[in-house]
């Protein structure tokens, strides 16, 4: 039997190589793998049999479960783990998925070249060298596979410009920048699974004539940094990148380029700018990266969804991967499920799926008893989708019709404690502060937009705020330069769409109906409730609560910063707030 | 910027960065992340030698530090605490977090401690999403905080740096 670790960035922050020492300690050297996808259970250690199936998947595990585990092993008896065996409940998480993308993640050994190529790793790419570049643009054409970074447009389409484009010179970029909070797929592929990416690459590459490729990853991700750079390597060594691959005759290099840190710079003509050492400001397009792009070459820029893709699609035909999915959106996406989820982690599914056999199939439906409120896709670009709306499907228009986007990936679940004020209040601090400053009407248009919500979420609201914010947000989108500021109103636009009575809860009656809003709320203790066990006062930062032992506390509302300790820390559930 | 020297940063550390980066065009970032790795952050001196290596102004070079979150003028302390404010944390309540670690250490985002030990930075997303809310010290990752929780780790951390 095998052990197999996952030990993605998530399942190292779990402890997971805690783990991997202790059982080596014990005598048994475990085999490490990439991101399993089930966050929620990590860290994970799969146990295979001796044909390579998987026969158990531990969950939660820690270093004191080592002992245990290496002697189920060793002598067969796996059922000493059943303590620590996935439910099939959770398994539940996996089953409904359709794996494209991510298909080795978790399977195979990152680091292990053949590992990949015993999965069929490489075959599309030596497949392809033998096919005109022309054919490779049609089948992925037929595929219908649209860029997977958020906006959707047709993959095949920018190839083809680039192609088009006339230059001894040409590159290939791919876009690594994942800078959307809360979204966590790029990473994902590249610690997993480098290689599919590189052959993505390197059949992007020969479709439009490229000889160089970059690699342009964020500095937050040295894992991922790490882990392309090893892939990078064994595949020059295998001739699959360098002079002659596969002695085809077409040659191609690839060199990976740490960000440091902007999210502009997931805008690809910002993007371009970083990778000359410039500050990533965005220029303006046209003249487009296919004609102009990197050191004013023709340049194609796709996310590392996009091009974990394409090797499936050339290995199974375009219209395997256009037979799944709706009318207008092909194949599979890849989305980052957190927030108030019971099952958050890795979810890759057809298009054309619901967005709440997502949330509650796949995703096991809200945590604690709460109410599930909404959805956001898209990150600071995106907007929320009311929970009335979950029928939505997963479809590059039906998303837009609600206000919301497909996004990147990211889809953070909110419940009735999440104030929606507030939330356009946190994406608008976030794309104010990244606002590269090139343009007014981002610069400035974001910087207003955050200083009237923020005076809505203080209680200073005032009559004809709303429509305010409405016309600012319409000025932002029309006028700013690039995707940031013109996205940037959509998280506001959105809140104000599905959850006005909200904002107008705030600024009539200066209330918060979450209670979250800090300036908008009152603690108190009820003297009922209250045993006078004295643990409120102690815990408070600010001796604001007073009382005898035994006797009910009170909060001295002169001094209370609401911090909201007291609240967590009562044991009889006496703090209230309103 | 000031050119008084007054910071004596050792600038022969970097020559093997320069030599080999200094004449590649659009390697002013890499530059930069390897500068930062060698002095913990980007000293005045520093820039200014980077910047006539590379045949560009104090100016440029000082753009694009200060365009970039990863660049730092100033040093940090012992525990760089870097605490995730992305959309999962901050809808698990990142921001409690917050405000309980500058109550208990005294300082704000940005901030060093005055004995140096600590330096409290906002990030927009570590990508550890599902174990929400979550900070980053030296390379460690501390899960699904509450804020005693938080004020332990660095309760731990002040013990481990005096022992």
């Amino acid at each position: 039997m095998r052990i197999v670790i996952g030990e993605g960035s998530c399942g190292i922050a779990a402890g997971a190589h805690k783990v991997y020492e202790a059982i080596e300690k014990l005598g048994i050297k475990p085999d490490v793998t990439g991101c399993i996808g089930m966050c929620f259970l990590e860290p994970i250690v799969d146990i295979y049999g001796e044909n390579g199936e998987l026969v158990r998947r531990l969950v939660r595990v820690t270093a004191g479960d080592a002992e245990k585990i290496v002697t189920a092993v060793k002598n067969g008896e796996l059922s000493l783990l059943d303590s620590i065996t996935i439910s099939a409940d959770d398994s539940a998480f996996l089953e409904k998925q359709t794996r494209i993308a991510l298909r080795n993640c978790g399977v195979i050994d990152p680091t292990d070249i053949d590992a990949y190529i015993s999965r069929g790793g490489y075959s599309a790419l030596g497949k392809v060298l033998k096919m005109t570049p022309e054919q490779v643009i049609d089948e992925i054409k037929i595929s219908g596979l649209a860029g997977r970074g958020g906006a959707g447009f047709p993959t095949w389409f920018k190839w083809n410009a680039a192609r088009q484009s006339v230059s001894d010179t040409k590159y290939l970029i791919c876009n690594a920048d994942e800078g959307d909070p809360g979204a966590f797929m790029d990473r994902a592929v590249i610690e997993s699974d480098p290689h599919n990416l590189i052959e993505g690459m390197l059949i992007g590459a020969y479709a439009i004539g490229a000889k160089e490729a970059v690699v342009y990853v964020r500095a937050e991700y040295p894992l991922a940094i790490v882990r392309l750079e090893e892939a990078i390597r064994q595949a020059e060594e295998k001739g699959y990148l360098g002079e002659n691959i596969l002695g085809s005759g077409f040659s191609c290099h690839m060199r990976i380029k740490a960000g440091a840190g902007a999210f502009v710079c997931g805008e690809e003509t910002a993007l371009i700018e970083s990778l000359e050492g410039k500050r990533g400001m965005p220029r303006l397009k046209p003249p487009f990266p296919a004609q102009r792009g990197y050191n004013d070459e023709p340049s194609n820029i796709n996310n590392v969804e996009t091009f974990a893709n394409v090797a499936w699609i050339i290995n199974n035909g375009g219209e395997a991967f256009a037979a799944m999915g709706t009318e207008n959106s092909k194949g599979t996406k890849v989305f980052a499920l957190t927030g108030k989820i019971r099952r958050g982690g890795l979810v890759e599914v057809p298009m054309g799926m619901t967005i709440r056999d997502i949330i509650y199939d796949i995703g096991g439906g809200i945590r604690g008893d709460r109410e599930c409120k909404a959805v956001q896709l898209g990150g600071p670009s995106g907007g929320c989708i009311p929970s009335d709306k979950f029928d939505t499907l997963i479809d590059y228009k039906e998303l837009a019709a609600t206000g919301a986007i497909m996004g990147s990936g990211g889809m953070v679940v909110m419940d009735d404690t999440t104030c929606m004020v507030g939330m356009a209040k946190f994406f608008l601090d976030f794309t104010a502060k990244e606002s590269c400053g090139k343009c007014v009407h981002c610069r400035i248009g974001t910087k207003r937009l955050l200083e009237i919500l923020d005076r809505i979420t203080k209680g200073e609201g005032k009559d004809g705020d709303i429509e305010l914010l409405e016309e600012l947000c319409v000025a932002v989108k029309d006028g700013a330069l690039c995707g940031l500021g013109q996205t940037a109103p959509n998280p506001v636009l959105s809140t104000i769409r599905y959850f006005r009575d909200e904002y107008e809860a705030h600024i009539n009656e200066k209330r918060c109906p979450t209670c979250e809003c800090a300036d908008l709320v009152t603690y108190y203790i009820e003297a009922e409730k209250c045993k006078g066990c004295t643990l409120c006062s102690k815990k408070c930062p600010v001796s604001a609560i007073s009382g005898d032992v035994k006797q009910p506390h009170i909060i001295d509302m002169d001094k209370c910063i609401k911090c909201g300790q007291c609240k967590s820390v009562c044991r009889f559930d006496a703090v209230f707030v309103r | 910027m000031c050119k008084c020297n007054c910071e004596n940063s050792d600038l022969t550390l970097l020559e093997d960065v320069l030599n080999k980066y200094a004449s590649v065009k659009g390697s002013l970032i890499t530059i930069l992340q390897k500068a930062q790795d060698i002095y913990g952050y980007l000293p005045v001196d520093v820039m200014y030698h980077i910047a006539a290596a590379v045949g560009t102004t104090p100016a440029e070079v000082m753009g694009v530090a200060t365009f970039y979150t990863q660049f730092r003028l100033q040093p940090v302390g012992k525990y760089l605490i870097m605490l995730c404010q992305g959309t999962a944390c901050h809808v698990d309540g990142s921001e409690r977090i917050e405000t309980a670690i500058c109550e208990h250490l005294g300082i704000k985002d940005g901030e060093t401690t005055q004995d140096g030990l600590f330096t409290l930075k906002n990030v927009a997303c570590l990508g550890c999403c599902s174990l929400s809310p979550v900070m980053m010290i030296n390379g460690e990752t501390y899960g699904s905080l509450t804020p005693d929780k938080a004020i332990s780790v660095l309760e731990e951390l002040r013990k481990e740096s005096t022992e």
